[in-house]
């Protein structure tokens, strides 16, 4: 196939016209949807510890509800009957109680991971599971740098157990079960942005009693859960080392190379192949 | 009782009928080897456990925790299967792309090898999902994860078994007597083995690749965002070591069906694949190193996952690398047999160290697979030991085809 001058310039006007279109396309979609990531924020210094957030979690999503005492250092876990769990440390700053349970990731590594969709990050906000699509595999627990996905071992048609932000009521136009529960607003539902905002006023006005990090700002690339601490976060059980950017960017250069093998390197072996082949054919000439 | 069978078909082409195929599902030879009765029970007791996980979960068979969700059955079964798999692709590549005709007696016995592999590990990968049913999910579209390591890695399985069941398709037609059918699959090889490269290029490295959002989980001296391609190039030596170690033992129980010409070339072929290995090895190690130092990580040899690493690095990687350089002067095939087997000691090792030992090192339960997660996975192996068996004993895939079929070389 030949291609001269005119029919150069107009594949390449069709193509920039493409890319021209194509962006502006994405950008109007982006700004017609309104709705914003939605997020809760944890303020420590408000938790009192009475457990009606787990309590109401429980009641909601038709688990049992937690039976053990709230004890100083000793650690409650998520598990799959448990979707949050409150849990109580030691700090330089005195004893500060904090909650756990999926931090919503603005780019999940469980989603990322998920090869059917499964764990979906709606554009609400929150991270949910869901089982007509899921086949077990497990790869989300592999991948959360939160280790928060729990797997049913022992059930035959087992479940991945995680927070989902009480996704339905959200939907309905209810907020979050355990916010609802909170008697002393210690968790707060709203828009990501404006919780931020809203956290970082409360650390302004007050700049003694929080350390001056809002965590879930950046971890991960960001997460819907925030959370306010009168004590380092390393003290209350995060894992600090964690990356502040997004761990599916982690996977991003081997996905991108795949295209680009896949279509290349038939290309070389083929032409490898047809080389030898000549000179085969050639050896037999000469013999 | 094979020599009969190898005469038999010489002289004429069987007619593809039920009966002859009913006659060929049959066991032959000696029943009471002692690979069988060492095999059988085993494999029973497998699958009794294999009922045993469908009926009570996951979790009455094996010992995997909320921290380490995936166990023996991936990390060994799945992610180190399919490496000691790569000699399929390599061993294709050298004699349908490159050339290499002198090789062209261990294709259908690696393609074979490799094809029941793929099945029977990633078949293994059923029993280790939670919801098997539905597992159709990523190929029909319900949904395409297609950010997802997993996915690509699934489709790039999925279509690798379907290329060397076709690279290895000749050999049924002949077993058959499918001579038109012969014809037209034979014409399809190359097209497959170029197929089959580029999948296997991006999946093996794709095993690697699932572990990179694990990037705190896993010892910093095994994790690094180099996992795909060190992934890559071990596929190449593990195949080849697997082909060594298989070859050598297939030569003695399947004596009989090898031709003189083949038992000749045999210690050639050998020797020619060692020299592969002693290079890639060479380019494996000095990668390793490069990622050790471009990782900062001396400071954490002096610990006891160190020392562990130090195991691996030198004694399974190092040392055979030796052996291979040493026996590429000298072809002492004692040697090279000696390196394979370590060479093999030495990417098992490495596969668990990433997916199981070096996974969540630092977890208050740390996984120590079952009794029966181990028995579950000799089970599979024998099982496949078993169909290659069958296999081997009945398609001209060790012994030369019919002569109807030597029109050309596929």
């Amino acid at each position: 196939m030949s291609i001269d001058r005119r029919n150069f310039f107009k594949t390449i006007g069709i193509a920039g016209v493409t890319l021209a279109v194509g962006k502006s396309a994405g950008a109007t979609s982006t700004e017609s949807s309104k709705t914003e990531f939605r997020g809760m924020l944890f303020d420590a210094t408000r938790c009192a510890g009475c457990l009606e957030c787990e309590i109401a979690c429980a009641k909601a999503h038709n688990q049992p509800e937690p039976t053990d005492e709230l004890k100083v250092d000793v650690l409650r876990k998520t598990s799959e009957v448990k979707r949050c769990a409150i849990n109580y440390h030691t700090t330089s700053k005195g004893e500060v109680l904090v909650r756990n349970q999926c931090m919503h990731c603005n780019e999940p590594a469980c989603a990322a991971a998920c090869l059917t969709q499964a764990m979906y990050k709606t554009k609400e906000g929150p991270v949910i599971w869901r089982g007509n699509k899921c086949m077990g595999c497990r790869y989300c627990m592999v991948s959360c740098p939160f280790d928060v996905p729990k797997f049913e071992y022992f059930s035959a048609n087992p479940k991945i157990e995680k927070c989902d932000m009480c996704y339905d009521r959200i939907m309905k136009g209810q907020i979050p079960t355990c916010a609802e529960a909170c008697p002393a607003e210690a968790l707060i539902f709203g828009t990501r942005r404006e919780l931020l905002t809203e956290a970082r006023k409360r650390i302004a006005e007050n700049p003694e009693g929080y350390v001056d990090q809002v965590f879930g700002e950046t971890v991960a690339g960001g997460t819907a859960f925030l959370y306010l601490s009168p004590a380092p976060f390393n003290e209350i059980g995060f894992n600090t080392k964690l990356q502040n950017s997004s761990y599916p960017a982690l996977t991003k250069g081997f996905l991108y190379s795949v295209a680009s093998v896949d279509v290349l390197l038939p290309a070389l072996l083929l032409g490898i192949y047809s080389a030898t082949k000549k000179n085969q054919s050639k050896e037999e000439e000469n013999e | 009782m094979n020599k009969t069978r190898i005469i038999t078909a010489k002289e004429h082409i069987p007619t593809f009928s039920w009966q002859f195929l009913f006659n060929e599902l049959k066991p032959r030879g000696k029943w009471l080897t002692p690979f069988n009765i060492i095999s059988i029970p085993i494999i029973l007791l497998g699958f009794g456990l294999i009922v045993l996980r469908f009926w009570k979960g996951i979790g009455a068979v094996t010992n995997l925790t909320q921290e380490v969700p995936w166990g023996l059955w991936i990390g060994f079964d799945v992610v180190t299967g399919v490496a000691f798999a790569g000699g399929a692709y390599v061993v294709t590549f050298m004699v349908y792309i490159l050339n290499m005709k002198q090789y062209h007696s261990i294709v259908r016995v690696t393609v074979l090898n490799g094809f029941l592999a793929y099945a029977f590990y990633t078949g293994a990968l059923l029993i280790d999902l939670g919801r098997p049913w539905n597992v159709v999910n990523p190929i029909i579209g319900n949904n395409y994860g297609t950010s997802s390591v997993m996915f690509l890695v699934a489709w790039h399985f999925l279509l690798y078994m379907l290329a060397e069941l076709f690279e290895f398709s000749p050999a049924i037609a002949e077993w058959l007597g499918l001579k038109r059918a012969r014809k037209i699959l034979a014409g399809m090889t190359i097209g497959a083995v170029i197929f089959g490269i580029t999948l296997s290029t991006l999946h093996q490295s794709g095993l690697g690749a699932l572990f990179l959002m694990a990037k705190e989980k896993i010892h910093p001296l095994w994790y690094s965002e180099f996992i795909p391609i060190l992934f890559l190039v071990s596929s190449i030596f593990a195949g080849l070591s697997m082909v060594i170690f298989e070859g050598s033992i297939s030569h003695k129980v399947f004596f009989d069906q090898i031709s003189e010409k083949n038992k000749k070339a045999h210690n050639g072929i050998i020797h020619g694949l060692s020299k592969i290995c002693a290079v890639t090895m060479f380019a494996y190690f000095f990668l390793q190193l490069l990622v050790f130092l471009h990782e900062q990580n001396w400071t954490l040899i002096n610990t006891p996952m160190g020392y562990w690493f130090l195991v691996e690095m030198i004694g399974f990687v190092l040392i055979p690398m030796a052996l291979f350089f040493y026996s590429y002067r000298t072809a002492n095939i004692f040697t090279i047999k000696l390196a394979a087997i370590l060479t093999m000691i030495g990417v098992v090792l490495n596969r668990l160290n990433v997916s199981i030992i070096g996974f969540r090192w630092d977890a208050a339960i740390p996984y120590i697979p079952s009794w029966m997660e181990i028995v579950v996975t000799l089970a599979v192996i024998f099982t496949e030991i078993w169909i290659f068996r069958w296999v081997i004993n009945r398609m001209p895939v060790l012994r030369e085809s019919p002569s109807w079929a030597k029109d050309d070389n596929h």
